[in-house]
This record gives C-alpha cells, structure tokens and sequence, in this order.
C-alpha cells in the first residue's frame, strides 16, 4: 500500500550513529551535575542564613549543623573512599574492555555494581548512627533530601553496572560504548558525591 | 532546508487493517520520532487551550478591579496554573516535539537515539503535567489550600521535568551524533541547531529546578519550615517560569526564523556561523538562571556599584537580545534577495519572532529598578508575548514541516490568516499590560488596584486578546485536523519545492 510518507523523499544511505550512547550519558552525568550542585547552592544558602555562634576554637560558625547532632566522620570518609574507588573499577572494566578480556570485564563491572551497593549501606548506616529525624527541622529536612537524592542516583549505577555486567556476561565484549558510558557515570558519581561529601560532611 | 524521510527502523508501527485500537496502541507504543514529536505538540496544544482559557478568565476578572465575579481563593491557583503552563505545558514541550520530529530528518538520521527514552519522556510529561493541572483544580499547587493536593503539584512538577529532560537528551545525542555522513555540527541546518542549543540548555538548566523541588515537596510534606509551605513554592522555583530562563524555552523557535528567511529567499543563509552564534548567545541566558536570582541593573552608588549590577544584568539579559538581533538581522540580510519568494509559514514565523523580541526587550526594561516595574502586569505581560509569540512560530514551523510529518499541507490563506490574527490578538492581550505595569497595576492581583487612567479598558483590550487568541487556537486546532486528514496529499515540500506560496 502507498502511503503519504512514501511519497516523501527517497531514503538516504544508513549512517551509524558516533558514540550515542557516550553522548548521552554525557549529557546525563551534566544534568546530574547541575542536580546535585543546585541543591549544594541552595544548601549554602541556608548555611549562610543561619546565625552565628562560636566554634569549638573560638572562631564564630554558622549555626547550621544542629547542636545534637553528630556526623560520623569514620563512616562518612569511608564512603567517599568507597566512591573513589568505585570509579577506578569502573576504569578498569573499560580498560578490559579495550582488550577484549570478558572475565575482567564482567568482574570490573560486577564489582563496581557490589561497590555501589556497599555505598548504600555506608549511607543507611550513617543515617542510623546520626539518628536525625526528618521532620525536626530545616537542617534535617534537607540533609535527608540532598543525601536522599544522591542515594538514589547511586542506585541508579548500580543498576547500570548491572546491565553493563550481564550484556558483558551474555558475550557482548565487543561493545564498547556501554563499559565506556558505564565508567562515565561512575565517575560523574564520584565527582558529585566527593562534593556533597565535602559541603555536607566536612564543612558542615 | 529539505528534510530527508528515512522509514523507521524501530518499532512496529500501525498498518490500514491494524484497527482502531491496533492504531491507538501503535501510537502509544511508537518509537517513531515524528510520532512522538507530534505527540508532544498535540497534548502541548490542549494544555495551550487551558493556558489561554486561564488567562481569559483572569482577565475577565480584572475587568472589574472592585467586584468579584469568581471565588478569590481560585485566583491564586489559575494564577499559579498560568505560569506553569506557559513554561512546562506549552513553551517547552512545543519546541521539543519540533526539535524531536524535525531535527532527525534534516540530519539524515533514520529515528531520534533512544527512542523508547524520547517516548518514556513524553509519558512522564504528559502524566505529570496532567497531575499539575489536577492539583491547581482541586486546591493544590503554590498557595493552595489542600495540602495533598499542593504535594501532588510538586509531583507532577517533578515528573513533567523530569520527562522533558529524558527527551531533551535524546535530542542532544541525535544532532551530536547521528548526523549523516560528512556532516559536520557546523553544517547542520539552523533548525538543527538551535534544537542541540536549546535542548542542551533544558539539560543544564531543569535539574537544578529539579533540585530545588526536591527540597521544596520533602520540606512541604514533612515540615513546612524550611520553604515556607506552598507560598515558597513561587519565590523559589518562580526563577524556571520567568525571564530570562524561559528564553531557554525558545530558543528553537529563534531557529525556525533563522531556517526560513533563506527558504524566502531561495538562496543558502549568508554569514551562517553568525546565526549559529545568535542562538548560541540567547543560551548565556542559562548561566543567569541556575543562579536562581534576578538580575536587575540598579544604577545608583559608586561606579563600583553600577559595574557590579550592569555587568550580570547585561551579561543575562542582553547578551540574549542581542542574540536574537543577530538572527533577525541575517534573516533580513538573507531576505535581500532578487529571488524572493513569500511563503505562507514566514509570515506567523516572522510576527512571532518579533513578538518574542518584544518579550525580551521588555524584560530588559522591566529590570531596571528605576522603572519601579517589579511585581507589576508587566512581567505577566512578558510571560504572554514570549509565550503567544512561541505559539505563532510553532504554527509557522507545522505549516512548513506538515508536509514532511503529515503528507499533506495546510492552505496558505489559513497559515496566514491564523497567522496574523493570532499577531493582532497577542499584542491585544499584553500590551495593554505594559501600560498598565507603568501605571503600576499589581501583579498577581485581581482587584482593589487603583491607578489614575483607564484601567478597566486596559484590562477588557487585554481580555478580548486572551479570547481572540483563544479563538485563533481553536481555528488552527480545526484547520490542521481538517487538513492533515483530509486535505491535498504532496510530496516534497512545496514551500520549498515551488509549489506554494
């Protein structure tokens, strides 16, 4: 049958596409950025509106951080190691990748996936030793939305390394462009939790 | 610029004895970027309807700024129900479902990457946009009175953003990467660009709304404390439906102008790279916008004080104006021309075009704070002519791509006619309020404004706009149902072709 967008201009030649899917986690890690770097600059904003009281060496804070509540920093700094480290295996499956090394692919990515994973529960855990309740008030309120938001892209590369890994398991090593977009996103990951990590936990 | 149909190599699509519902299902199930593009200006299109019904009814109520016609507590919300409309139902959304339907076949790729993404995009903007407006209905969004319905607002928010990012990113990684051949980004057709340009800008830009609603519908849900409850809502996100982040919104719009002054020319676009830098400029907009303040030029103090405001003032409200000079001025430098040719779809092209020039010069003007303009109609006035003027370019661009979409074309007298009537009835509705924002009618109010002039008949022109637009909304609905159903089928594209003027 001949229809009307038969009639339209003849097909041209097929053209593949150049790193689609590079691009898009490109573009995917930049949002992500501007996600997490927005809320870090709404995040400073109400820092910089609390009042002012003095620190522990004399020198005058900001209020922010409420009074009874304790970040714990053994937990906190092995996360961010735990990031880190995430994105170097991350690194590593692409660099099996490249030489076509299925078994240390699918390990790399499995890893990440597991490393991913154990990022979680630093994150649940770091909840369950700051005991904070999240409708006690602003500082609360936004630390679980700002940590919240984060854990959830987290679970989204998990997710990620899981696809990546059982495309690898299924024998498609030769597929590149995943473990490569795969690394990408870990590391935007990485950036992005090293800098809520540093605002959040270290500045307070 | 000819546009290549390559047949979809994704998806099943429907078939003549596939059936009604076979039919249906084939559309909701499409991987087809003209499908999803149209889907996209299709629903866009009903949520305009509502746009302009709302912007009828308040200005139905301004009328009269002593009695009230309807129940004040309303007021906020179709207020509220404006804003998020012209930005998320209808700016945004048009030009993506252009970008999406378009931009592949002037690249020469076979569909949009990640389709299936493109496609979960419209359903998440299509179902969050539509929870949007259920909420304002039943008392919810900013100032709303139901605090469930107000969490619902911020949800749907959510999701419609969140859509319209999955579908700017496949739109980002088509031009960047699916371009035929040989084709470098500089070689792609105007339209093209300002689609990568300003879907690129929708990627930078909406997470960070995205962000602060997060914050917003937890402290909403949680505490109230820190956000203000539902009144935070417009003094925090207020930045992403105004100026200048909705010149982000348009920028494809700039695009579709850029790309047929040469088609009415019959001649390729002298100086290209300098259009390409005019929409480029338009973009700085975006670095404005994620500050999430207002850039306004106060010129009083020290010299020091004067830099320090005129500098970001200009740097994100200018530099887009001139932006848009940049386009406009090559579109006319194309147009001298011995071989001109008018076509039908210039004319709303160009009258929106300068409808959304006017929005920006008036944003301009409004930010002076010598003009004692902030909190005034003028704003409101602002928002209606950038979003007015997006419609008539978007009418210009379904009138000239219909016959690549559709098959068929729209009558010219039609294009025109709707065209200008749509000119005549934009101008109606805002610039009355420009006038009546220097006579400092309040924004956002409905009554008990008092100023020395005419404010009843300024307030009926501007409602008699809102309705004549409205009417101009429903006479195209008609015209292009009636026509890409039933009316000539062509091949090619007969602006371009010759076969029509």
């Amino acid at each position: 049958m001949t229809t009307a967008v038969d009639r339209l201009l003849p097909a041209g030649p097929t053209t593949a596409a150049r790193h689609p899917l590079f691009i898009a986690t490109g573009s995917v890690a930049a949002a992500g950025t501007m996600l997490m770097f927005g809320m870090l600059a709404v995040w400073f904003k109400f820092r910089d509106a609390s009042p002012l009281r003095a620190g522990k060496n004399g020198k005058m804070i900001h209020d922010w951080l409420p009074a009874d509540l304790k970040i714990p920093e053994v937990a906190t700094n092995t996360l961010a190691i735990t990031m880190v480290i995430a994105a170097i295996m991350g690194q590593w499956a692409v660099y099996s990748a490249t030489r076509k090394d299925a078994q240390h692919t699918t390990l790399a990515l499995f890893i990440t996936g597991l490393i991913g994973v154990a990022a979680i529960n630093a994150q649940v855990a770091i909840y369950k030793q700051m005991e904070a309740v999240l409708a006690d008030g602003a500082y609360q309120t936004m630390f679980y939305a700002i940590t919240g938001t984060m854990l959830v892209l987290i679970c989204s590369g998990v997710a990620f390394s899981l696809v990546a890994a059982f495309r690898v398991l299924g024998g498609r090593v030769a597929d590149r462009a995943v473990v490569t977009a795969h690394a990408l996103y870990w590391y935007f990951l990485t950036t992005a939790f090293i800098a809520l990590w540093f605002v959040v936990y270290v500045q307070k | 610029m000819t546009t290549v149909n390559l047949p979809s190599t994704l998806g099943a699509e429907a078939t003549a004895d596939s059936g009604f519902l076979g039919s249906v299902g084939a559309w909701l199930t499409t991987t087809d970027h003209k499908r999803i593009g149209r889907l996209f200006i299709g629903t866009a299109t009903l949520w305009l309807l509502a746009f302009v019904g709302v912007g009828s009814l308040l200005g139905f109520e301004r009328i009269d700024s002593k009695t009230l016609t309807f129940n004040e507590g309303m007021m906020t919300q179709l207020f509220a129900a404006t804003k998020t409309l012209a930005s998320f139902g209808v700016m945004i959304p048009l030009m993506l479902g252009l970008s999406l339907a378009i931009a592949p076949t002037q690249i020469g790729s076979r569909s949009v990457m990640f389709a299936r993404n493109a496609m979960l995009g419209f359903f998440l903007w299509a179902i969050g946009s539509a929870l949007v407006l259920s909420s304002l209905i039943a008392n919810g969004g900013p100032g709303g009175g139901n605090a469930q319905m107000v969490d619902l607002y911020l949800l749907g928010l959510a999701l419609a953003i969140m859509g319209l990012l999955a579908s700017a990113v496949s739109v980002v990684a088509t031009v960047l990467s699916a371009r035929t051949a040989g084709t470098d980004l500089a070689d792609v057709p105007s339209f093209s660009w300002a689609a990568l340009i300003g879907s690129s800008s929708l990627v930078l830009t909406l997470p960070v709304t995205l962000g602060t609603l997060i914050f917003i519908a937890v402290d909403h849900h949680y505490t109230r404390i820190a956000f203000d409850g539902n009144m935070g809502i417009v003094k925090w996100l207020g930045w992403s439906m105004s100026q200048p982040q909705t010149f982000l919104y348009v920028i494809p719009a700039v695009g579709i102008l850029a790309e047929l002054a040469p088609a009415v020319a019959r001649r390729t676009q002298p100086l290209r790279g300098g259009v390409f830098v005019g929409v480029g400029l338009i973009s700085v907009a975006l670095l404005g916008s994620v500050t999430q303040n207002v850039h306004g030029l106060a010129w009083t103090g020290t010299l020091t004080d004067k830099a320090k405001s005129f500098v970001p003032y200009a740097l994100f409200n200018l530099l887009p104006i001139l932006g848009v000079v940049v386009v406009l001025g090559l579109a006319l430098l194309a147009l001298k021309s011995d071989s001109i040719k008018m076509i039908a779809p210039f004319v709303p092209a160009f009258l929106g075009g300068g409808m959304i020039f006017t929005a920006m010069l008036g944003n301009a003007v409004q930010l002076v704070s010598s003009a004692n303009l902030s909190g005034t109609v003028f704003e409101e006035a602002v928002l209606v002519y950038i979003s007015y003027g997006t419609v008539l370019v978007a009418w210009a661009a379904i009138a000239f791509w219909g016959p690549a979409l559709w098959g068929r074309m729209l009558p010219a007298k039609a294009v025109v006619g709707i065209g200008a009537l749509g000119f005549v009835a934009t101008v109606f509705a805002a610039l009355p309020m420009y006038i009546a924002g220097f006579a400092d009618q309040q924004a956002d109010s409905i009554k008990d404004f008092d100023y020395s002039g005419p404010a009843s008949l300024w307030n009926t022109v501007s409602t008699a706009g809102h309705a004549l637009f409205a009417v101009c909304v429903i006479a195209a609905i008609v015209v292009a149902v009636k026509s890409f159903a039933t009316g000539e089928r062509v091949a090619g594209n007969p602006w371009i072709d010759g076969g029509a003027q």
